[in-house]
């Protein structure tokens, strides 16, 4: 009995270890991150085309990773180093006001109520909500969901959208996009509601669905920093703009959504 | 916390009929079930204990939460359509009535020695004596462990937050995502589920004293 | 059929195992770590110490009668209001620990209680100081009698990380829902896989408690 004791105070210091080390929210994240070299993103790990774990080396992998990654080459310089967490709709804002990570770049819009407590980037990918059916079903746009379930992820605004255009809609709420587009296999619900970027790349994983009646609200997606981080958000801003000028935004937004069905990527194109 | 208790009280307790329905429904059911499988542990038949021990065994050894999303993504898919209160439900009824068999097993078991016999001796059938004799007073042994494994099934019933099931959890999650606020959504929801498990461990605990 | 061959590549497999090495580890810390900080809350509560037993005891009757899913948010999304930001391993091994800690405190406490009463008093009599009668004579007994208890407990402890997932915790279930969520065919296989690895992880630690429960006594 008495040897086991000395593993208390041992396995605490290395709990404590883990978690520390990282700068408080108040103190300039711009200067942090210049300091270690290093940006830690909050990035999805359940969609596809934005941020989608990929099961042979389990990093995430997307459009919005892709940006992340150059995002942080033109803050810090080509050795900048960028760190990923995978968050869910529910969890990326508590993480980035507790300071985990840096900033967020998953698929997020920028809203009103957000704007509250979070600042965010220029939009830096134009989104809009719109819905994902079965082939066969009846349901032509959002308004004829008036009395069916529509299925959406936890901590989405697409939820509260869809109680405006369709008030009788009976919404049930998941915990991330993996879990709601197999429950709309399994017929819990009669459409899944989001963004159609979002929705297209679950579109291209399930053959037998399909995004229906166009986008009924404008999602522009914005890169989430914590609040009072001017420096920051203005070097992200800086660094969408000139990629938007050189053209490697286009080529990312090429890289994936080019092959994507029914999905007019080049309107997308800035410059 | 008292904001958004006031603000979204009628979500919250809309959640806390939810929860309380599920978890009365899931002990209801696993109680008979737990029964059933608890006497086929015991009966003389060999097959008969050894499906009983396979399905305690089994169901006691799988996370709940696997359970649970089994029935509401894969059954619906092949066999038939279950909603999320429904599912969420049956993986509760059926985790349960495990723990629920396990218990009520070792109540029986430290009943019968001499009781079984003596009760066979008086001209009783098996079944006779088992329901006359042994589980009557198997059953007021378990009562305090069955009061804990109501007390868990509240808790657990928050797996139901992963498949809508629209319990105290769920709503919690929804609240917390409109108001930013994780810290006091949860802790609001906390309280109420403290409100039902408190009371009724300590009064447990009271009946355990109280039967030693 | 074509379906599990597939679900079963070896790239899938590899990933779910990967996630069970993560839930064992997170068990397998945990654990030890509870045992600790249990045995200690629990003799505390049971020494009667003014104040402190009552206020420790109070402690974990409130963790023990609340959902494992509200502390794991309290811990991941609490925490940092206290300067610690721990990642998603460590605020499950917080999490777990915090649960489970509250578990075996009371696991201790009455293991002790149904040793003692006569023990203690005829260790004392001995001239055995309080603490020398508990480490030497209460002690020692009351463990070998709860290690089935504590087996069974390690065993939830094990099933419980599955709700880590909600925190994207790299673990079993949720490199499972990663795979079917990225192909709705391999639901099935994987919910098979994921019923066949609990249950052969957790089985294996019943029997084992049985046996050593059955060896005791």
């Amino acid at each position: 009995m008495k040897k086991k004791f000395w593993l208390l105070p041992l396995l605490a210091c290395v709990l404590m270890l883990t978690g520390c080390g990282k700068s408080l929210s108040d103190q300039s994240v711009l200067d942090n991150v210049k300091e270690s070299n290093t940006i830690t993103w909050g990035v999805k790990g359940d969609v596809k085309l934005f941020g989608l774990i990929d099961v042979r080396d389990g990093q995430q992998k997307g459009f919005d990773v892709d940006m992340a990654k150059a995002i942080t080459k033109r803050i810090l310089g080509p050795k900048g180093k960028a760190e990923f967490v995978t968050t869910t709709s529910q969890s990326r804002i508590p993480l980035l006001k507790n300071g985990n990570v840096d900033a967020i770049i998953a698929t997020m819009t920028i809203t009103p109520e957000r704007k509250k407590i979070i600042s965010f980037s220029h939009s830096y990918f134009d989104a809009g909500q719109s819905i994902l059916v079965a082939k066969n079903s009846s349901i032509k746009s959002a308004k004829d969901l008036n009395g069916k379930t529509v299925i959406g992820v936890v901590g989405a605004n697409s939820v509260e959208n869809i109680k405006k255009i369709a008030p009788r809609a009976k919404v049930i709420e998941l915990q991330d996009y993996a879990q709601a587009m197999n429950a709309l296999k399994s017929g819990q619900g009669d459409a899944l509601t989001t963004d159609n970027g979002i929705l297209f790349g679950l579109a291209v994983q399930n053959p037998g669905y399909e995004v229906r009646g166009g986008t009924f609200t404008v999602e522009p997606y914005g890169v989430a920093v914590n609040k009072g981080q001017t420096g920051f958000t203005k070097a992200v801003d800086k660094a969408v703009l000139e990629m938007q000028h050189d053209g490697e935004y286009n080529r990312l937004i090429k890289k994936w959504f080019g092959d994507v069905p029914g999905f007019k990527y080049k309107e997308l194109y800035r410059r | 916390m008292i904001d958004i208790f006031t603000k979204f009280s009628g979500q919250l307790f809309v959640g806390l009929g939810w929860t309380i329905l599920s978890s009365v429904i899931a002990l209801f059911f696993s109680l008979i079930i737990g029964t059933v499988f608890a006497i086929m542990e015991v009966v003389p038949s060999k097959i008969a204990r050894f499906i009983g021990r396979a399905y305690v065994e089994i169901l006691r050894n799988i996370p709940l939460l696997v359970i649970t999303m089994f029935f509401y993504l894969v059954i619906p898919k092949y066999v038939m359509k279950i909603n999320g209160f429904t599912a969420g439900t049956i993986g509760l009824t059926l985790y349960t009535s495990a723990f629920i068999a396990e218990t009520i097993r070792s109540g029986i078991q430290s009943v019968s020695g001499g009781q079984m016999e003596g009760a066979r001796s008086t001209g009783m059938t098996y079944w006779q004596a088992m329901r006359y004799i042994i589980l009557p007073q198997a059953f007021k042994i378990v009562i305090p462990p069955l009061g804990n494994q109501f007390v868990n099934l509240v808790k657990n019933s928050s797996v139901l937050a992963f498949v809508a099931g629209f319990d105290l959890m769920y709503q919690a999650n929804s609240i917390a995502s409109t108001t930013f606020d994780q810290i006091n959504s949860y802790l609001v929801v906390g309280v109420l589920y403290l409100i039902i498990t408190l009371p009724l461990s300590y009064y447990m605990q009271y009946l355990e004293k109280k039967l030693a | 059929m074509q379906n599990w061959i597939s679900a079963f590549s070896w790239l899938n497999v590899h990933f779910l195992l990967m996630g069970l090495w993560v839930t064992i580890y997170i068990s397998v810390i945990s654990v030890i770590l509870s045992f600790i900080i249990g045995s200690i809350l629990g003799i505390i509560r049971y020494s009667k110490i003014k104040f402190v037993s009552k206020i420790v005891g109070f402690i974990i009757d409130i963790i023990r009668n609340v959902p494992l899913l509200l502390i794991i948010f309290f811990t991941y999304f609490g925490l940092p209001n206290f300067g610690l930001r721990p990642e998603t391993i460590p605020a499950a091994v917080i999490a777990m620990t915090v649960f489970e800690s509250s578990m075996i405190a009371e696991i201790v406490r009455s293991g002790i209680q149904s040793v003692s009463t006569g023990q203690m008093e005829g260790a004392r009599s001995t001239g055995m100081s309080f603490v020398q009668a508990l480490w030497h004579v209460v002690l020692p007994q009351a463990y070998k009698n709860m290690i089935p208890t504590i087996i069974s407990q390690f065993v939830s402890l094990i099933k419980d990380t599955s709700l880590a997932t909600i925190i994207v915790v790299p673990e079993m279930m949720q490199h499972a829902q990663v795979i079917y969520g990225q192909n709705s065919n391999y639901i099935l296989p994987m919910f098979a896989a994921l019923a066949v690895l609990y249950f052969i992880v957790c089985f294996t630690l019943s029997v084992i408690g049985n046996v050593i429960g059955k060896h005791l006594t």
